[in-house]
């Protein structure tokens, strides 16, 4: 009983220390642009890692349509949030539909409040429909099994970017000249938590919802069926529904994070959201452990700041005396990144974390234990 | 006056060519422990399978606690090539998943043990009562059914402490001893809150001071679950000694029914465990 309020109190502070950092990074935000758009780059797609996480290695369903479900939420966001007198700038090619017009007159002239915050509800929108399009197409997809679930989510992942960006959604989607001009995060709770921190309150809520999840008596039906879906079919937990939530709200969670890094790119296209991208999400969540979510959160950051900003380094030309180091080139960092990745798979073979979480017991006796060794030497 | 809890009506399952249960006719007495044994191969498994829903029978029909549960006739494909015994087709067709069968009461375990291996004894219990859970799925994510999560682990662990697994609660499920993982498979059925228990093969693979302890302990549980119990084996000690009607399996066929004194002695019996002298 102790221990659990000792790690309560341990968790308090690293949280309060944690928002503290984040109000100065805040204050200090033109000195750090690249530790802020590494963080938040890294927070996006640790959520969107997480709902992935959730389904893989959680329920077993070895899904490769998270991009498909971002984009959905993506375009979602941005199409709602563009502001109306943008709108000529963005859709110059094709002109925009008289419909999405007249909505938009409509929010700009409602309530402040509302327009305060319609960032979220159309966050929440872009998820629901993103939730939508799972609960349908899941009916047909989740009667496969394993690899051939990968196939027909990869396929349908395709399937979404290329509607968006087909010629005949030019009005709305803006085809293949994408989306641009979408407004940066907004301020949350009347500008008490700036718009630089929103993101990191947002997918805080998000994780903290699917942690939640897996914990309740829902989330350990979802490793049952991971573990072994005859037995737990023979237990009385019904397939298919357990495995349509799942898809449902992993696919939702996506669609957030999608919507959030619509946000944060203020320009999205249709190829963002290729193949590479649930590749990417997929590294992130392999490296983090499978069945792990402080694993994925912790592996969305390190992987992003070593992708992003660690490893820039390499694409430099670098000069040793007069003697140019011919390796060092525009996308050399890739080769290291890569390098990495193999060592770090094949030191910890089950992702860093494996299936644990993180406890302060654990990091404390780790601590402990270093300490008596030193102490040992003396 | 005998109640009968779960009766099966001319069960025939065919794959193919091959007629794996030819016309069956059980019927399971309330509070009584039936077998069903057979050779390698007569169709025990199947018919299990058949009963708990995991397969559609090519033809008949299973009745539980009054409730048909299955039924089916030979249709389209199979309506040509079908070859049972029983040639008068049923008329339904009744189709429930082995998960409703399984919340209606009926409970089985698993020939090969079928475990949730990477979770722990207690997880693997608990996760048997998620089956009747009131609260959906936002109530439960928000701890708004405390009182109900509180009485699942409670009901849990009482569980484990009757079985005599409270020791091991915290173990991975997969590092048990055989025999343990055998009785966890046994209690894990049991936290569905089942009428009827089906074993299939419970004592395969031990040794017979294990077999020995087993049958105890399933003759202990059926009193204080007041269950009624239907196993398949091949052990014939464990069958005979706790069995109160047995049924015998050959090549798909019922080739013996009745009392284990009755059934030891059918010639019909002996031919088929022991073959036939061809002088």
């Amino acid at each position: 009983m102790l221990k659990i309020k000792r790690n309560h109190l341990y968790s308090i502070i690293a949280l309060a220390l944690l928002m503290i950092f984040l109000y100065w990074l805040n204050a200090n935000r033109l000195q750090n642009g690249m530790l802020v758009s590494v963080l938040q780059k890294g927070v996006i797609l640790a959520l969107v890692a997480v709902s992935m996480n959730l389904l893989n290695g959680f329920t077993g369903l070895f899904s490769l349509g998270q991009a498909g479900f971002m984009s959905i939420g993506a375009y979602t966001t941005a199409i709602l949030l563009i502001p109306v007198q943008n709108l000529d700038g963005v859709y110059y090619m094709n002109g925009v539909h008289p419909a999405i017009r007249a909505f938009k007159m409509m929010v700009a002239s409602s309530p402040e409040f509302i327009q305060i915050i319609f960032p979220f509800i159309a966050l929440l929108l872009g998820g629901l429909l993103a939730a939508f399009a799972a609960a349908i197409v899941g009916i047909a997809v989740l009667r496969l099994k394993s690899d051939y679930l990968a196939i027909a989510t990869l396929g349908l992942s395709e399937i979404v970017r290329a509607i968006f960006s087909s010629p005949q959604f030019d009005q709305i989607t803006n085809g293949s000249y994408g989306l641009n001009k979408i407004p940066n995060f907004p301020p949350m709770l009347w500008g008490a938590i700036p718009s630089l921190i929103t993101p990191f309150i947002v997918v805080a809520i998000c994780i903290v919802f699917i942690v939640f999840l897996i914990k309740s008596s829902y989330g350990r039906a979802f490793k049952a069926i991971r573990e072994d879906e005859i037995a737990a079919e023979a237990m009385g937990i019904n397939l298919f529904k357990h495995k349509s939530m799942s898809f449902i709200i992993s696919s939702f969670f996506s669609a957030i994070a999608g919507g959030l890094l619509a946000m944060y790119m203020r320009s999205i296209e249709a190829k963002t959201f290729s193949i590479t991208l649930t590749y990417d999400i997929l590294l992130i969540v392999v490296i983090g452990g499978i069945g792990s979510v402080t694993g994925s959160v912790l592996s969305a950051f390190l992987v992003t700041a070593a992708k992003e900003w660690w490893l820039r380094f390499f694409d430099q030309p670098l000069l040793i005396g007069s003697w140019q180091v011919p390796l060092f080139r525009t996308g050399f960092r890739m080769v290291i990144f890569s390098i990495l990745l193999m060592i770090v798979v094949l030191i910890y073979r089950r992702g860093i974390m494996g299936t644990n979480e993180f406890n302060w017991d654990r990091i404390l006796k780790r601590l402990k234990f270093k300490r008596s060794k030193e102490g040992g030497k003396k | 006056m005998k109640e009968i809890l779960l009766k099966t009506e001319h069960i025939t399952m065919q794959f193919g060519g091959v007629v794996a249960v030819d016309d069956l006719n059980i019927e399971i007495e309330k509070d009584r422990i039936t077998a069903l044994i057979g050779p390698n191969g007569a169709g025990k498994t199947t018919a299990f399978n058949v009963i708990t829903g995991g397969y559609q029978p090519s033809n008949g029909r299973v009745t539980f606690d009054g409730l048909v549960i299955g039924e089916n006739y030979p249709r389209s494909k199979m309506k040509k090539i079908y070859n049972g015994t029983y040639k008068t087709p049923f008329e339904k067709q009744v189709v429930n998943t082995p998960d409703k069968i399984t919340r209606l009461g009926m409970a089985r375990t698993f020939q090969n043990i079928r475990l949730f291996k990477d979770l722990t004894v207690f997880e693997n219990v608990l996760i048997a009562k998620h089956c009747h859970i009131k609260a959906g799925l936002f109530s439960s994510t928000f701890m708004l059914n405390r009182e109900e999560e509180a009485k699942m682990l409670q009901d849990t662990e009482a569980l484990l402490d009757r079985v005599g697994l409270l020791s091991n609660r915290d173990e991975k499920s997969s590092s048990l001893p055989y025999g343990k993982q055998r009785r966890l498979e046994i209690a894990r059925a049991l936290a569905t809150g089942p009428k009827l228990l089906l074993l299939d093969e419970p004592a395969a693979g031990m040794n017979p001071k294990e077999t020995e302890e087993l049958s105890l302990f399933i003759k202990e549980i059926k009193e204080s679950f007041n269950l009624t119990v239907f196993l398949i084996e091949h052990h014939m000690n464990l069958v005979m000694d706790i069995s109160d009607t047995i049924y015998v399996l050959d090549y798909g066929k019922t080739i013996a029914q009745g009392t284990p004194a009755e059934v030891q002695n059918d010639p019909a019996v002996i031919r088929a465990y022991l073959g036939v002298d061809e002088a």
